[in-house]
Parts: C-alpha cells; structure tokens; sequence
C-alpha cells in the first residue's frame, strides 16, 4: 500500500502549481501561525498547566490569555466559558452528550437539522439508540433550515437543539438569532447548541448577540493546526463531561492541556479577526469569481447552496453532470488542484452526501459534486489556474463517459 | 471501520490516465451495460465478433472512479482475439489481478466490468439464435452482482422519491 502511494506522489512531479482549496477536510497552516506555535514546544511555557513549577505557571498564563483572545472574538463574558477540544468532532459530541445527560429528568427530544455535520448526526443516533428522541429539521432546496417546522418541534419535552450556523459543504448561512428566538420562545430551559465552525472567523459571530448556550469552534477551518477546538458553554448552562480522567484548566475536557496548539488557535484567530471586513471581501471576490468561471466555462453544472450574501464567503460546490466526483478529484489532484468531493466513492459509503440529497440533488448530481473553499491566502491566479485546470479535467472524465446516458 | 486513501498502483493509474480501448465502436455486433450511475458506477462494452464466435475488437465507455475505469480497459485489452468461450472463463478475480491488484472496497468494479462482459457475451448469442453448451443457463456471479447494484440503485432512488413527496 505504502509502495502504490509513492507511486501516486511521483505521477504528481512537475507540478507548475499547487491550489490548496480542501480547507474542509484540514488545512495549510500558515508560517506566521507555525511560527507562534514554535517556542511552546520546547523553549517556554511546556509543563503542564496545573503544576506548581515554572514551566507550568507559564503554560497556565499561555492557556488564560489564549482562552482570553478566542473568548473576546466570540463576545464571551468570561474567559471560562471556552472550553478546549480536540477539535470540532469532540466539541458537537461534548455538547450534544454532555447536555443531554444532565437535562434527562426535564426531556427526552433532541432538535437538529437534516444537514448537520456526522460529528452531530452521529451523536445524535447514539443518543437516539439510548432513549433520547431525535427529531430532523428539514431545509429547503438551499439548505436553510424552515424556521416554522423549528417553532413546531420545540416543545416543553426539548432539551437540546442543535444547529449549524453556516453549513459546511454548502455554506448556507443560517438565520441562528431568528432560530434562538424561536427556541427561547418555546421553551426558556431548551439548550441551544450551534456548531459555528464554518462561521468563526468567516461571518459576524457573537454569542450574546445571538444568545446561544453552546457553541463549537475549530481551529483548521480558521488556518489554525489540526487538533484543537473548542467549545462555548453559556455561564450558567450545565454540561458535564463525556470522558474522565485527569482534569486540568479544562474542566470538560481530561488530560494534558497542548498548548502550542492552543497558541496557534489563538493566533489564527487574532489573523481571522485582523481585517476581518477585507479578509471577508478577499474571500467573497474568489469565491465568486471561482463559482462564475465555472459555470461560465462549463456546460452542466449546478450550484449547490445560495449565492451571495446568504452564502459563506469561503464556500463553493459545484455538481458536475455527467462527471464522477472521485475520477474527478484524482484527475484534478494530479494537475495540482486539490478538493474533496460529495460522490460516494470518495467518501467510502454506499450513498453520497447527506447535505446534497438533502437538498433534493438526485444521487448522479451528488455524486459530480466537487467543494472548496477559498482563504485569504488565495490569490486570483490561484483561482484562474483552478478554472483553467477543472475545465480540462471535467472534459476529459466526460470524455470517458462519452455517448453514454448518465441520469 | 477506519478510512484510509485508495492506495491506487502504477497500472490502474496508468489505465485512469491514458485509457485503452476508450470510445464508442459504431460497428460492434454487439453491446452490453452494467451499473448504475446511482451507485456512481456504469460501463458500457462494445465488441466486434466474427462469424467464428472470435472477439476481433472491443471498446468501452464508463462512468465512474479511476477503479472502474481501469477495470473496463483492462477487460477490452485481455479479451481481444480471444474466443467468447474462453472470454467467457474471465473471472473479476482475474480481472482484479490483471491491473495488479485493487483496494478491497474497490473489488466491485472489476466485478461490474466482467458482469458487462458476460452480458456481452449472452446477448450475442441471444441474437444468434444458439446456445452452446459452455454457456451456463443460470446467472453466474458477477453478472448477479451487477443486478443486485442495479437493483439497489433503484430502491435508493424510490426511497428518495418517497421522501420527496412526504
């Protein structure tokens, strides 16, 4: 296996260009992000947080102030409602299950959308198999959730609702203060969860201004390292821990504090929210620049999410007809341009993305469908360099297909 | 379960890259579909048969990732001059072996490129009018299989409808 992926590595050689734009899946950490992380592994601040030596009370100073920085840009109140993770898989499990548990005597009805995440559609079954009801918001052919169905399902027996505020594979940006209305409306105790890793850093996000009781954030999907998230909890709002074992600064979280990878969340959080306004703009122009190339260059093909505002201003997914979505990615991989796809061949199950059929797109659409996502890091030549090379490889994968009717 | 990448050899890469055989043959005696573009995976052979039951040329077309593409190649590349009965003894484990091996998850597609094949086959001699004897009555196991992908491609997309209209 290791024989065959050198083999894959070295039919890429003589790359002219790399576009990086699977910021879904991980991402490039920038150098001035490395370069922060750098000195907490070896030169300052590597003891444990909670131990009584120098070495331990500077890593107590990193983790307070970078829990300080992260909390100011999500307009917490204190510094302890940021809560570190692993990352946004461990963050939806740790508020979906840690909420439940002790709201168990007051309900048994979960609320969450139709195009969640796996790290909360997941939970969510497991919570289901264990007596909790679950109960699936649908959305409409752009992937917004109906606010009316919202108001029918929360009632006196829900404890938990759970939604995305920006979809992660269509960038719907959904109307979370409406929702959180909603729900506080029907049901003051109801803890409302949002999974805000797609809005962090990318479209305006306050807490208190949209009076959620959780939220998840993740470090990659701002350009921090891979490994480290976190989780808002609401002062006040009762979440217990789903793992157990040593605690440390993190009381919903077991285990040794990383604090380089805390450091680097925080910095690419200070980057995120530094010109925020321009950053956001940058991505938006790329992002629709890479939309209208597309369909402006190729024939067949449909936009899966809303345009404009209402879209986040990073995301772009694209179904291509008659094109299948992993021959596509590796035929894209090897000219450079690297992107996930929703087809159910990458994806290793028997059906595509959840999100796309969600949305009604019949299985052939979800399967041509390819996503990415822009940074500001991306410059327009990157952008013209991906149209150049997604035009030639649509054609050439549909000219394998040839007279063949794909419906 | 756990994912890892498709860990695709030098061949199949190869195969996905510069596909033989590729294109429609528009004098093919006779032609055969497998898969389902549902499932995310269909192919279409086209041969060329002479008068003494000899497979002279064949071509495909397909619709689906860098396994199935790679699988249909090879499988118009091994059956050329061949005669239908011996074609007909290809199994997909041969097929598997003949691009030097696939990713377990991947093994469908060299199952689905012999499924066509012996459709091919049935279908000619459907048009003949004779039945050797070589010619097995009951389905063998690749030509079940790519019923059953069908198949399944068909009750996902009922289940879909039905969704639908709720």
């Amino acid at each position: 296996m290791i024989e065959n992926i050198k083999e894959l590595l070295k039919a890429h050689k003589g790359l002219k260009r790399e576009v990086y734009l699977d910021i879904e899946n991980s991402s490039i950490t920038p150098k001035e992000v490395v370069d922060a992380m750098l000195p907490y592994f070896n030169q300052r601040a590597y003891g444990n947080p909670t131990l009584t030596h120098k070495p331990g009370w500077e890593a107590f100073e990193t983790v307070m102030k970078s829990s300080q920085k992260i909390a100011a840009f999500l307009g917490c109140k204190i510094l302890e409602e940021v809560n570190f993770t692993p990352g946004e898989t461990e963050a939806n499990n740790l508020a979906l299950m840690g909420a439940a548990i002790p709201m168990k005597g007051k309900g048994k009805k979960i609320v969450i959308s139709e195009i969640e995440p796996l790290s909360v559609l997941h939970i969510a079954d497991l919570l289901n198999k264990n007596g909790f009801t679950i109960l699936k918001i649908p959305i409409d052919g752009e992937g917004f959730i109906s606010l009316e169905k919202l108001e029918e399902a929360v009632d006196k027996e829900t404890i938990i609702v759970s939604l995305s505020a920006v979809n992660h594979e269509i960038g719907t940006i959904q109307p979370v203060k409406e929702a959180s209305e909603i729900v506080k409306d029907r049901n003051s105790e109801t803890v409302f969860h949002v999974d805000a890793s797609d809005a962090y850093g990318k479209i305006p996000f306050n807490v208190q201004d949209l009076n959620v009781d959780l939220a998840t954030i993740s470090s990659y999907k701002i350009l921090g390292p891979r490994g480290i998230g976190a989780l808002y909890v609401k002062e006040g709002v009762s979440v217990e821990r789903i793992l157990e074992g040593q605690i440390g600064t993190q009381k919903l979280w077991p285990g040794v504090e990383n604090t380089p990878l805390i450091v680097g969340f925080a910095k690419a959080s200070e980057l995120a929210f530094q010109n925020f306004e321009e950053n956001v703009s940058h991505m938006q122009r790329l992002r629709d620049r890479l939309i209208d190339g597309i369909i402006g260059k190729t024939s067949d093909v449909m936009l899966n999410g809303p345009k404009g505002d209402k879209r986040a201003p990073d995301n772009v997914n694209i179904s291509f007809l008659r094109c299948e979505g992993e021959a596509l990615t590796i035929e894209l991989s090897l000219n450079g341009v690297y992107v996930s796809s929703g087809s159910a061949c990458t994806r290793r199950l028997l059906q595509p993305s959840h999100v796309l059929v969600a949305i009604g797109r019949k299985f052939v659409e979800a399967h041509g469908s390819i996503l990415m996502k822009v940074t500001r890091y991306h410059t327009e030549e990157d952008v013209d360099y991906a149209l150049e090379v997604i035009s030639k490889a649509v054609e050439r994968i549909r000219g394998i297909v040839g007279s063949m009717e794909v419906k | 379960m756990s994912r890892a990448p498709l860990p695709y050899n030098r061949k199949i890469l190869e195969l996905f890259r510069n596909p033989k055989n590729l294109g429609k043959m528009a004098d093919a005696t006779v032609t055969a579909v497998a898969g389902n573009p549902s499932c995310g995976d269909m192919i279409i052979f086209y041969l060329k048969i002479s008068d003494e039951d000899v497979i002279k040329k064949a071509s495909f077309e397909s619709y689906g990732c860098a396994a199935n593409i790679a699988t249909s190649s090879i499988v118009t590349e091994m059956i050329r001059g061949m005669k239908l009965e011996d074609a007909w003894k290809i199994s997909w484990k041969s097929v598997v072996e003949a691009v030097g091996g696939l990713p377990s998850v991947k093994f469908h597609c060299g199952i689905l490129a012999v499924g066509a094949l012996k459709r091919a086959i049935r279908a000619y001699y459907k048009n003949k009018g004779v039945s050797p004897k070589w010619l097995s009555k009951e389905q063998t196991f690749e030509e079940k299989q790519a019923l059953e992908e069908e198949e399944l491609a068909e009750i996902l997309t009922k289940r879909m409808k039905a969704e639908e209209q709720k």
